[in-house]
């Protein structure tokens, strides 16, 4: 046999041979770069998410903003527009002379009766035209409780006359208007229930995943039983015993209170769990040997690598807080008129009479708690896939 | 690539293949080329890369990781996993006189299907994971066999029980239907390797068979594989890293750096005239068990006190009373073991997995609590401080004096900080210094392993895994130790690089007064590095002797049989496959 001898040519190279495909610069950047910067890259790559990202951001801007937003009073009742369908909102109208000239407008009603059942039944007539604008005068209100003002973004530009752009309910109420302040309601719920299961679930959780033991052990049992109550009668039981002097604004502290009471648990196992899985990292070991105290070591180099997967838990700990408040409120227990929540607009969708004459009034609430849930759910999981930029 | 050489007819003894013994190539490859297309860039993982396999002869791809070897060796098979793809050259294939070209075959067409396992038979490094744990070792290979073969059921279960014989699995009758949890490494690498034999292959190709593996199973599975090739007449394709390995068991050698082969010939020339500066280099770097300390530092006083006794140190896990006052199962990790350390000495302590040498070395810091025994430092002249006894508090300074430097540089270094907060840590824990004077000593210490102080701002993963064990090594400095516990600290690196650790360590020790207490399964590396050998065998200490006489005249059987399994990285001189074995 005859062994070839070959070499390649004596020049050295320094690395792995790369042809670059984007302009790259990007090296120095990603060197100093910390833990956020690369979590915002690797979620930033998840499209989906960053589209939920979007409309989560929106949904809380209507709610910031609702009074403005808002065409009218959700509680403004008229009794000669009930049940009256969505108007279609058109661009152009055209004069007598045949003239088109942009004016943005709604068509008004008629009312037809049924000569059989004298069931009252709304059709838009093509000849009543309700011109409509932007940054309108309307019901004053006080943005934030601070600031008097009546512009509306859009409204018609005689207050008197009827706009529903969503149509209205059993008792003539803009719907549009009811379902922008049921986003305030409904939205912020999510965000204080899971404010106080997030204190609950950290501060149990991290205690049972350092300590271990007997620690662990009382508290996993505790989460055990929780977890084991039934949800739907015990929030019933709860709810029923709420006082029926109660402002309806205590009443939205409380159901908030008791949805969060049940949520917690699922936050304080992760916690628990990722606690356990870096307690024996070696770079937490290598801080206790640098000298750290526990206050350190946990609040120094347990919780910085924790707070990306709590945010993640968090989010999708939001939606169950949504519809636990949503179902609450449909099943006629949670939040009570004259409060508006998304809930407490399904309540009017209750029967199929209604959902066959009126189907807005389910189609719009029901929509956006799906918009909203989805949202939270696909954002969460983004955000769980980018919490750990240094795995792999 | 250029022809530098060419040596001449070389005969090989013990020589008894089955098959006529050609001189064609059963398997050739030209000028390969792959890419992975990645997001920001195009890799050239494989490059131009040409050589053959002949029947009865041992091919070694040797290169640090990400040379681009494992990835050669999968585009053989074709499962070179997304987003690699093959960009050019030729992989014939000619075991029966049809040559076929590999790489022109479609994905997952029938040809391929029978050519993995059948023609090229393929062992892992890691043989947990690439054997089911659900189904039995038996049934696993059954169905290869059935697949390929279409054996019966009956026949195939006679073949699997042979094939466990020939892979020397003792009582394969039994064995044919236990679990791969029941297997320990090396039967579970020796299960791996019936499994590739099964379909009778006439290629073998071994991704790093016994990286996971202690030595002196290394040993046994190098020569399970050495004696079926040749019984066999199968070609070997041999992916290692480890230049002792290659040594004992190749014909030919082709070193791969950067994709590429830059050197290639018969294995004496190699080790012997290399040519390419980066196989010199490669080859200089490897630790020579038959090389003393590198550095000739001046012998162990010993009749000075030592700096830090172990006395009778011993950890039993379990074995607490259960309800009813039966005791339960207890395993004694370290069993009562003493030694002594003087000042300025650097102790090995080596043993296999399992033998208690981590747990050893923590329990000396206590980050786990020994059980029994003593453990007595030293710090200055006549002072004396029992550190079992220590408060929490007081540990906290012994801790400050006797530092450990982990084995993963990834694991040990919280990704979350900046490579200055990860060093100064320990100084801003200790308190007492301003964030100018902390800066100051962390941009010295960062000087002082060979990194610039610019990269201070860095967060790790912006650093290879050499430079990251530095930055642990100077957080092992900054509060000015007298002991450093290195536990594997050089496992995790390249050949190369492990060797500038160990110089850049000595170097330190040279400027600063500090002792080593070395922990490793790498007895060459132990051997350059230490004064004082300690071999630890099932939690306990064995032998304990100067390195020297460790190495080369050991008196333990045990210690004899370690040794003699190391590979020696001399082909004129292969020691393993004749070793001295042990039987416990």
């Amino acid at each position: 046999m005859t062994a070839m001898h070959s070499t390649a040519q004596f020049h050295d190279e320094a690395g792995p041979a790369v042809t670059p495909l984007k302009p790259t610069g990007g090296r120095e950047e990603i060197a100093v770069a910390g833990q956020w910067t690369l979590i915002w890259h690797k979620f930033a790559r998840n499209k989906l998410a960053v589209f939920s990202a979007a409309i989560i951001v929106l949904l809380y801007l209507i709610a910031a903003f609702a009074e403005f937003l808002a065409p009218g009073d959700p509680s403004a009742s008229r009794p000669q527009y009930t049940y009256a369908p969505p108007q279609p909102i058109g661009w152009f109208v055209e004069s007598e002379d045949g003239e088109r000239r942009f004016q943005p407008h709604v068509k008004g009603y008629t009312v037809e009766v049924d000569p059989a059942s004298y069931r009252r039944t709304f059709v838009p007539d093509d000849e009543q035209i309700v011109p409509i604008g932007f940054f309108v005068e309307g019901t004053p209100y006080r943005l934030w409780g601070l600031f008097e003002m009546n512009t509306h973004l859009i409204g018609a530009l005689d207050p008197t006359q009827p706009m529903y752009l969503l149509g209205t309910d059993r008792l003539g109420r803009d719907l549009l208007s009811r379902l922008i302040y049921g986003t305030r309601v409904s939205m912020s719920i999510g965000l204080v229930g899971v404010a106080m299961s997030l204190v609950l679930g950290i501060v149990l959780g991290s205690l049972s995943g350092y300590y271990g033991g007997w620690v662990d052990t009382s508290i996993q049992r505790l989460i055990e039983v929780v977890s084991a109550m039934p949800t739907i009668p015990l929030w019933l039981g709860l709810a029923a015993a709420i006082p029926l002097t109660w402002s309806p604004l205590q009443v939205y502290f409380i159901i908030t209170l008791i949805v969060s009471l049940l949520g917690w648990t699922g936050l304080a196992r992760e916690v628990r769990g990722r606690f356990f899985a870096l307690k024996t990292e070696d770079f937490v070991t290598a801080a206790r040997l640098d000298g750290s105290r526990e206050r350190r070591l946990i609040f120094r180099h347990i919780l910085p690598s924790l707070t990306s997967h709590i945010l993640a838990v968090v989010t999708l700990a939001i939606p169950t807080m949504i519809i636990a408040e949503t179902a609450l409120s449909f099943l006629g227990i949670g939040l009570k008129p004259p409060v508006v929540s998304w809930g407490v607009l399904l309540q009017d969708a209750q029967n199929i009479r209604t959902v066959s004459s009126a189907p807005w009034l389910l189609a719009w609430p029901a929509g956006a708690v799906v918009i909203a849930v989805l949202s939270f759910n696909f954002f969460g999981d983004g955000l769980r896939d980018a919490a750990d930029p240094y795995e792999s | 690539m250029t022809e530098v050489s060419a040596v001449g007819e070389i005969t090989r003894v013990g020589e008894t293949a089955q098959r006529p013994a050609s001189s064609d190539p059963v398997l050739s490859v030209e000028g390969l080329s792959l890419d992975f297309l990645l997001r920001r860039h195009i890799l050239h993982a494989v490059r131009n890369v040409s050589f053959t396999l002949e029947r009865g002869k041992t091919l070694c791809l040797v290169g640090e990781s990400g040379s681009g070897k494992s990835v050669t060796a999968r585009a053989l098979m074709r499962i070179v996993d997304k987003p690699g793809k093959i960009t050019g050259g030729k992989v014939v294939l000619n075991t029966d006189g049809n040559p076929v070209d590999v790489t022109a075959l479609p994905d997952g067409s029938k040809e391929i299907l029978k050519l993995r396992g059948g023609k090229i038979g393929l062992i892992f490094q890691e043989p947990m994971s690439s054997l089911s744990p659900v189904h039995t070792i038996g049934s696993q290979i059954i169905e290869v066999l059935r697949l390929h073969r279409a054996m019966s059921k009956k026949e195939a279960r006679a073949e699997t029980i042979e094939l466990l014989r020939q892979v020397e699995i003792s009582n394969p009758e039994e064995m044919i239907d236990r679990y791969t949890f029941e297997f320990s490494g090396g039967m579970r690498q020796r299960a791996m390797i019936a499994m590739a034999l099964a379909c009778d292959p006439d290629i073998l190709i071994a991704d790093e068979p016994t990286t996971a593996l202690d030595v002196t199973t290394q040993a046994d599975i190098l020569g399970l594989i050495k004696r079926l090739q040749t019984s066999r007449g199968m070609a070997l394709l041999l992916i290692t890293h480890d230049l002792g390995v290659v040594a004992e068991v190749a014909d030919e050698v082709a070193v791969m750096r950067y994709g590429r082969i830059v050197e290639m010939g018969d294995v004496d020339t190699i080790f012997h005239a290399p040519q390419h500066p980066y196989t010199k280099r490669l080859l200089a770097s490897t630790v020579k068990l038959e090389k003393g300390r590198a550095a000739s530092q001046s012998r162990p006083r010993a009749e000075t006190v030592p700096i830090l006794s172990v006395r009778d140190v011993t950890k039993v896990y379990g074995g607490a009373k259960e309800w009813f006052g039966k005791a339960a199962f207890a395993l004694k990790a370290v069993d009562s073991v003493s030694f002594d350390l003087h000042a300025g000495e650097n102790l090995g302590i080596v043993g296999e997995s399992g033998s208690g040498k981590t747990t050893l070395g923590r329990l000396i810091l206590r980050v786990t609590e020994p059980s029994e025994g003593a453990i007595i430092y030293r710090p200055e002249r006549g002072e004396e401080v029992d550190v079992r006894a220590l408060s929490k508090d007081k540990l906290r300074d012994f801790h400050r004096q006797v530092r450990l430097v982990f084995q993963d540089p990834f694991a040990s270094l919280n990704p979350r900080m900046t490579v200055k907060q990860v060093i100064a840590d320990p100084l801003v824990v200790s308190g007492g210094m301003t964030g100018k004077a902390i800066e100051e000593k962390v941009a010295h210490l960062l000087e002082l392993v060979g990194l610039d102080p610019l990269a201070m701002e860095r967060y790790p993963h912006a650093f290879s895994g050499g430079q990251r064990q530095r930055i642990g090594i100077a957080r092992a400095l900054a509060l000015d130790p007298k002991i450093i516990i290195a536990d594997e600290a050089t496992s995790a690196l390249d050949g190369s690089i492990r060797s500038q650790i160990l110089d850049l360590l000595l170097d330190i020790q040279r400027q600063l007064d500090l002792s080593y207490i070395f922990i490793s399964h790498d007895i060459s590396t132990v051997r350059y590095f230490c004064d004082r050998v300690a071999v630890m065998h099932k939690g306990k200490i064995v032998e304990l002797d100067t390195a020297e006489k460790i190495c080369t005249t050991p008196e333990e059987a045990y210690t004899k049989s370690l040794i003699s399994a190391v590979p020696s990285p001399d082909p004129r001189n292969k020691r393993m496959l004749h070793r001295h074995r042990f039987q416990a």
